[in-house]
This record gives C-alpha cells, sequence and structure tokens, in this order.
C-alpha cells in the first residue's frame, strides 16, 4: 500500500481538484508541468544550489543529550529553525518560484496567516526580482506585526482579507479570488500541503528535502537510515509532509502528527481536525474538515497561528484515516510550558507550532533504544510577544 | 420536458436573477421568487449559501455572510421551498458551493429538489470531470440539469467536453473575474462572445457575471440567449429592501 499521492491526485480518498471552472486553465497547466519541470536538471541543479548556499541547508540532525536524557529514550531534532527566515516554508517557495519563472509568470501571490509563508514568499519574489502580492487576514496582520513588517521590507504587498473570520481560511480565499481575476501573468505559491491537485504533491515534493536528509544524517550518526519514530506537527502539514516523505512506505517508521488541542478538543476553541473534523471540500481539496453540521466551514482557533487551520492536507487525512499515523493533540498551555522547557534545556527556543511537536515526550512513553526524531519546524523569534504575554517576562 | 429545456425554447432572450437566500432576511425567500416571476423575470438562481465561496466578489459574500447569520441551512431553505411550484411556475435552479451539498448527500440533496420542483443546479466548484464520473446517473435520476461554466480560458476542447455533458444551457461567465465587477464590456468580451456563439454548440448559452444594467444585458444578450444578473440585484435588495422588485427588473428590460 502506498500512503503517496495517486496519478489522479488522490491520498486514499483524500484529495483531488474542486476548483471553478476559472482556476481549470491554470491547475492544469500546472498539473502537466509541475513533474516534467521539477525534473529537469537544470531546474534541479538551481534548486539544490539555493538550498545550499541561500537557505543554509543541509540543516543539522542534532542529538538533543539532556532532552533524551529526561525523558529516557534518543531524541534527535531536524533544525528546521535554522533555515534562511526562520522556518522549513522558504523550502517550498524556493521550489514554487523557480517554477513560476519556468511557467513565465511575473506576478506572484501567496496568502499566509501567521506571516512565515508570506515572509519566505516576500524573501524569493526580492531574490528573483518579482512583483509579490500576500493576503493576510485583517485580524492577523494586527497579531503578527513583526512578519507585516519585514514583508513590506522585502518589497511585498501585504492586503488584508477582510471576509468571513478576517484569518488564514479567509485569506486564502482571498489569494484563490485574485488568482480568479488574475489568470493569465499571475501564479499562486500556497503554503502547505492544501489546496488543489497538484498543490499537496507538490509542496510535499519541495519539503520531501527534509526527510531526505534526516535519512543521510542519521545513517551518519546511528549507522541507519530509519529511525523508530518521527514526529511533527500538522496544521495544513507541510513540514510533516516533508519530514514523513521519504519514510511513508515504511512502516517500521512510526509516524506522529500533533495537532492544535487549543484550549482543549471539546472546548470549541480547538484546531485538532482529526479529531473534530469530517470529510469535505475547503479550498479544492476533499480533506478533513472543521465544519458545522450543514456543511459550513468553521473557525478553528490555536494560540500558534500556523495550527490554526480549518482542514489539513489530503496527505494527512489519509494517514489518519488508515491509521498510517497516530494523531496526537495538544492544548496550548502543554505547548506553551514545552516552548519553555526546551529553551532552558537546549538553548533553544521554538516557533510555539513546533513546541507542539515536542509536547508529545509528555503523552506518550518511548523505550531508552528508540531512535526519535522531531521536527523543529521553526524558531520562536516570531513568537517572542506571546511568550511575553503568556510567561510574563 | 424540463422547464429549462422548455423557457430556452421560447423566442425571448432570457433574462435570470440570482439572489442569496435567507437574505436580506431569513423569510424573504418566496416573496423575492414570487415577485421576480411576476415582473417578468425568466429563471432564476436561488443561492445556497456558503461560508467560504470562492468564485464570488464581496456583494455576494456580504449577503451570503448575512443570510447564514439569519439562521439559512440547506433544510431551512428546502422547507421554504416545499409548496413553492403551487405560485411558481418558472425554472429555478439552486446554485451552491459543494461541500454544503456533500454533508446533505448528494442523492438526498437531488431527491428533495426533485420533491419541490428544482429544475437544475448550478455548483461552481463541482468540476465536469468529477460530475461526469460520480454524480451524473443521481443527477439524471431526479431529472435534474446540472449546469457547468465556461470563461474567456476555457479551451474550444475543454468548451466542447462540457457541451456534450450538458443538457440545459452553460453559463458563460462574462470575463476573468470573481462576481459583482463592473467594468462593462469591451471589444475583448464581445470577440469572446462572438467565439463561442460561432461554436454552434448544442447547449445555449447564458451570460453571467458583470451584467448589471440594461447595457450590460442588452449586449450580453446580443450574442447569447440570455443574461443573468446576481450582484447588481443582490445591491439593490440591500438598498430597497424586498418591495420595489419590479422596478429593478423593468430597469433592465
Amino acid at each position: 500500500m502506498s500512503y503517496n499521492v495517486n496519478e489522479k491526485g488522490y491520498y486514499g480518498e483524500f484529495g483531488g481538484a474542486y476548483i471553478p471552472e476559472m482556476l481549470y486553465p491554470n491547475i492544469e497547466e500546472l498539473r502537466q508541468q509541475y513533474l516534467k519541470i521539477t525534473a529537469e536538471p537544470e531546474f534541479q541543479a538551481e534548486f539544490d544550489a539555493l538550498l545550499k548556499d541561500y537557505i543554509g541547508r543541509p540543516t543539522p540532525l542534532y542529538f538533543a543529550a539532556r532532552l533524551s536524557e529526561k525523558y529516557n529514550t534518543k531524541i534527535y531534532l531536524k533544525r528546521e529553525d535554522l533555515c534562511h527566515t526562520g522556518a522549513h516554508k522558504v523550502n517550498n517557495t524556493i521550489g514554487q518560484i523557480l517554477l513560476a519563472k519556468r511557467l513565465g509568470k511575473n506576478r506572484i501571490i501567496a496568502e499566509t496567516g501567521a506571516g512565515q509563508h508570506g515572509v519566505a514568499t516576500a524573501t524569493v519574489c526580492a531574490l528573483m526580482g518579482l512583483q509579490c502580492i500576500v493576503y493576510m487576514g485583517e485580524i492577523d496582520i494586527k497579531r503578527q506585526a513583526p512578519n507585516v513588517a519585514r514583508m513590506k521590507m522585502l518589497g511585498a504587498e501585504v492586503r488584508p482579507a477582510l471576509s468571513g473570520s478576517r484569518t488564514l481560511k479567509d485569506a486564502t480565499n482571498e489569494a484563490i479570488r485574485d488568482w480568479i481575476n488574475n489568470p493569465v501573468d499571475t501564479y499562486y505559491i500556497i503554503g502547505s500541503v492544501v489546496g488543489p491537485h497538484p498543490y499537496p504533491d507538490m509542496v510535499a515534493r519541495f519539503q520531501s528535502v527534509i526527510s531526505k536528509e534526516i535519512k543521510e544524517q542519521l545513517l551518519e550518526k546511528e549507522g541507519r537510515e530509519n529511525p523508530d519514530y518521527v514526529i511533527a506537527c500538522v496544521g495544513g502539514g507541510s513540514n510533516a509532509a516533508g519530514a514523513y516523505y521519504h519514510f511513508l512506505d515504511n512502516e517500521n517508521v512510526k509516524i506522529i502528527a500533533v495537532e492544535a488541542a487549543g484550549l482543549g478538543v471539546d472546548s470549541g476553541e480547538s484546531a485538532a481536525t482529526s479529531a473534530l473534523g469530517k470529510i469535505g471540500v475547503i479550498h479544492g481539496s476533499k480533506t478533513l474538515l472543521m465544519q458545522s453540521p450543514d456543511g459550513q466551514i468553521t473557525e478553528p482557533y490555536s494560540i500558534s497561528a500556523g495550527l490554526d487551520y480549518p482542514g489539513v492536507g489530503p496527505m494527512h487525512a489519509n494517514l489518519f484515516a488508515t491509521g498510517r499515523a497516530e494523531f496526537i493533540s495538544i492544548t496550548d498551555d502543554q505547548a506553551m510550558q514545552f516552548g519553555l522547557q526546551l529553551s532552558q534545556l537546549e538553548g533553544i527556543i521554538p516557533a510555539i507550532e513546533s513546541a507542539h511537536a515536542f509536547a508529545v515526550l509528555e503523552e506518550k512513553k518511548f523505550k531508552p533504544t528508540d531512535i526519535v526524531v522531531i521536527n523543529l519546524s521553526g524558531r520562536g523569534d516570531k513568537d517572542l510577544n506571546t511568550y511575553i504575554d503568556y510567561f510574563k517576562l | 420536458m424540463n422547464r429549462i429545456n422548455q423557457k430556452l425554447q421560447e423566442d425571448k432572450k432570457i433574462l435570470s436573477i440570482y439572489f442569496s437566500a435567507g437574505y436580506p432576511n431569513l423569510n424573504d425567500t418566496l416573496q423575492i421568487i414570487q415577485d421576480l416571476e411576476k415582473n417578468g423575470v425568466d429563471m432564476i438562481e436561488i443561492g445556497l449559501p456558503f461560508s467560504d465561496p470562492l468564485a464570488d466578489g464581496p456583494t455576494i459574500q456580504a449577503s451570503s455572510t448575512q443570510a447564514l447569520q439569519n439562521g439559512m441551512t440547506t433544510q431551512v431553505l428546502f422547507d421554504q421551498l416545499i409548496a413553492i411550484r403551487k405560485t411558481v411556475s418558472i425554472p429555478l435552479v439552486i446554485m451552491g458551493y459543494f461541500n454544503p451539498i456533500l454533508q446533505y448527500g448528494v442523492e438526498s440533496f437531488c431527491q428533495k429538489c426533485a420533491e419541490i420542483g428544482i429544475d437544475g443546479l448550478i455548483i461552481p466548484d463541482l468540476p465536469v470531470d468529477v460530475y461526469a464520473e460520480e454524480f451524473k446517473a443521481t443527477f439524471e435520476k431526479y431529472g435534474l440539469k446540472n449546469i457547468f461554466l465556461i470563461t474567456p480560458q476555457t479551451s474550444d476542447e475543454r468548451i466542447r467536453f462540457i457541451d456534450s455533458v450538458s443538457d440545459g444551457f452553460i453559463y458563460m461567465v462574462s470575463s476573468a473575474s470573481v462576481t459583482g465587477s463592473s467594468a462593462g464590456f469591451g471589444s475583448v468580451q464581445e470577440n469572446y462572445f462572438k467565439r463561442i456563439a460561432d461554436m454552434n454548440l448544442k447547449n445555449s448559452q447564458i451570460i453571467g457575471f458583470g451584467i448589471n444594467n440594461a447595457e450590460t444585458f442588452n449586449q450580453a444578450t446580443q450574442f447569447a440567449k440570455g443574461a443573468i444578473i446576481g450582484s447588481a440585484f443582490i445591491k439593490h435588495l440591500t438598498e430597497n429592501g424586498v418591495d420595489s422588485i419590479g422596478k429593478f427588473v423593468k430597469s433592465i428590460r
């Protein structure tokens, strides 16, 4: 059984391209071109060179000695927090901007929640000299002022999404509407493994460098390519897709997906899509989705803006439905406490998103001989204000 | 014969009006439909509101949001419409996004539409390929026409495919935009309207998006069987309520 995408764009029963006809020509062009273009030697050479010299890859696989001692197991951190711009998001934007250039597009649009994907998109647009417009919910613009300033400094225009709940889901709607209004010159860089096929697969492939490096680095350090566990947080799920990618079909490697429980899964203020969602269609993809009985998409909540999404990528929906991955949800409080603990045990301040993944160590017992890789998807600089407010620093 | 096909055979240009069910007030649905028919409108698209209407501009988005806040749901709409065929005889089409229909159950939804006397559906985010493979048989079982969109970017080959799957009319999106643009039609649109008219498709075409007054209605219907007005009518409802629907219709033709 394969847990990867099939030729029709589905992971099991999840995925597909449920798009208005207005988007069909663009999505179809992408579907026909993405594998061909990304397989070209010049594309790969340019992609690899930028990953190495611009982003700073390979990112280290760091053995966390003090954390391992405390939890009595062998814990490695995949240091995506050390990527240029501070998170894994830029792996994907580098790949997509190279693709956009080859498709002859000169106007780039993106959606962003916390602003990390917006910053990563603005960064590569500056690098390539392309016009960049980032849609961001009006509420998120207020919550994430430093990232708004970064995008502006990088030359991007930040447009507020004023509809609906004025957060990530609405920013995504606005970006899609922009693409409908500008079908010829514009390319839409989606930031996660969501949206219509081929986006989930394309983004997963660009992020798959994470698990490719984990294999190489683990072989060097432990004499084996495969860990016992890979753990990552899941909002839309791009860092998780990258961390799982080369282990998907090897069931000896156990996969743990960590969702944001917010104030508690049953509190009404949560983003734990696997627990609360039902199959539905959001942003062009059939997937698990938080919604009312009537099929209206509901507002998620998490202290971490990057996990605050009412759906989940179709790859992850399938990992959940098939039982291939174990899904665990972590509350705001658990994540915040672990953010503090990781800072003080290892000298690393994690993004609050990533802190959710670590908090699994409190929830689940691992054997002393287990090799556990946790994807440290981003650094906590962007979250300092939230940490300051929470801990009264 | 289905009311849509019957209407299309009449020797006249079709004026179709869209409104969001449950807007401005939850229980305005029946009065709006009846007044539109009384004032000579040929067909009505009843919008089933959705929280995330991707293909719609600000006017229809805002009316959908308000309708949902007013308490509109799929079931409430069906309950409102249950006796509609006692008073209304023009074709009625439900326009809605796929997720609420999926949650109701596609077959149950179709069955209920047939029971009420709905003639067709427009589901912008249900692609023609998925429809043809998974749902066509169900729609046909209940005598429902599924209406597909084409745009200026749709290739001739795909238009032919859509024409082959359709039985009713093809919804021609006037320009690359979400609903509610008001730029008017220039030579680019006219060339596109003409290109499609010259394809001699088996289905009639009705043009929508950007039709907001008599001028754009006349321009569109020079080349097509009819035209659909949505956002402009919603704006009229916002400003005037449901009491002067006749005035709006008369301003169009």
